[in-house]
């Protein structure tokens, strides 16, 4: 008998995961799903997760919900991808509508007034700081800096609707990227 | 009402299918329609919802099912819910049925390198066009300074930088 290092999860186990990580992944789920699905349950070995990983930032939609798409799908198929996705957002979803629901009942309380301020100023800065995180590596390739550039200023300057935007600058800045490497 | 929901479902998934680079570079969008165009909510509501969902556990789309709720009640939320997390989903499970052909480094990595700084522009436009709502005085712009700074330069923990923000709000200090 050879022991493999990794285990494969049943539904009801996919399910359970990705609740626990949906309830516990504050601001960023994605080191804590490493965490559980490599360390904790040894689902994927690192290289496994790495490899889905990059796959799921490549495709469209929340990292994070594709990624957990993808290992629902690994080991269970649709049912497994099903289970997985629900497991993740059906925590958040209850925590946002009861959130949402507490806004909306004292939103004219003014200390709550104040303070949804102070929460949408500080979650407005940690938008910021994403963006100057997303931007680093940027530094030195002009033309990718000049391409950002162009996508904020149609969007926020001319507000030009996202979808033909992205459909116009998508194939010119990969083909851009690909011709100078910069 | 039944026009809501069909309003709902076409906005939501297209944002679902053109999401590259995770959720929060469809934020701008998703406020140009909910707000701009389809006038269901202010662009201050808009911003306490962002913020609402920030506070909450999860993945950072958790804003959408909000909206949803919202804009049409548990029906609206259904479908936005269904809308925004399907189609991308769909795609994941044929690419990756497909993972064979999309294991070809050359061309994988140049759309991932094309689509890099399109990523960049979007976020920091959803970046812009929050802060502009929210930052109404000098106490609020401090706040979203000091956070994006202290997110940038220490690991401290999102949720820590949030209420911090609600506590400086809740005194009204400056508001």
């Amino acid at each position: 008998m050879i022991e493999t290092d990794t285990r494969t999860p049943t539904v009801l186990e996919l399910f359970r995961g990705f609740l626990i990580l949906g309830l516990t992944g504050f601001g960023g789920v994605l080191p804590l799903a490493r965490h559980m699905v490599v360390d904790q349950r040894r689902w994927l070995s690192g290289r496994e997760f790495t490899e889905l990983l990059g796959l799921c930032q490549f495709l469209p939609g929340g990292n994070i919900i594709n990624l957990s798409v993808g290992i629902g799908l690994r080991f269970r198929g649709i049912a497994g991808a099903v289970a997985a996705l629900v497991g993740l957002i059906a925590a958040p979803i209850v925590v946002v509508l009861v959130l949402g629901v507490i806004y909306a009942r004292y939103r004219s309380e003014p200390h709550v007034v104040h303070m949804f301020a102070g929460l949408a100023a500080a979650a407005a800065g940690q938008l910021v700081a994403m963006a100057v995180k997303l931007a680093l590596p940027l530094q030195r390739k002009p033309m990718s800096i000049a391409i950002a550039v162009v996508i904020f200023g149609a969007i926020v300057g001319f507000h030009l609707p996202l979808v033909p935007t992205m459909l116009a600058m998508a194939p010119i800045s990969i083909f851009i990227v690909m011709k100078v490497r910069a | 009402m039944n026009d809501t929901l069909v309003s709902l479902a076409v906005i939501f998934v297209q944002l679902s299918l053109i999401a590259f680079g995770g959720g929060n570079t469809t934020l701008p969008e998703m406020h140009r329609q909910v707000v701009d165009v389809h006038h269901w909510m202010t662009s201050a509501d808009f911003a306490a919802l962002y913020a609402l969902a920030q506070a909450a556990p999860g993945p950072n789309m958790m804003v959408v099912p909000l909206i949803g709720w919202n804009v049409a009640g548990a029906s609206g939320m259904l479908v936005t819910t269904l809308a925004v997390f399907g189609p991308s989903s769909v795609l994941t499970i044929v690419a990756l049925r497909l993972w064979h052909g999309f294991r070809n480094p050359v061309w994988r990595q140049a759309i991932q390198g094309g689509l890099a700084p399109i990523s960049v522009g979007l976020v920091a436009a959803s970046a812009t066009i929050i802060t502009r709502t929210v930052d109404h005085g000098w106490v609020l712009g401090a706040i979203t300074a000091a956070s994006a700074l202290i997110a940038i330069r220490t690991k401290t923990h999102p949720l820590w930088l949030l209420a911090g923000g609600a506590a400086i709000g809740w005194t009204g200090f400056g508001q």
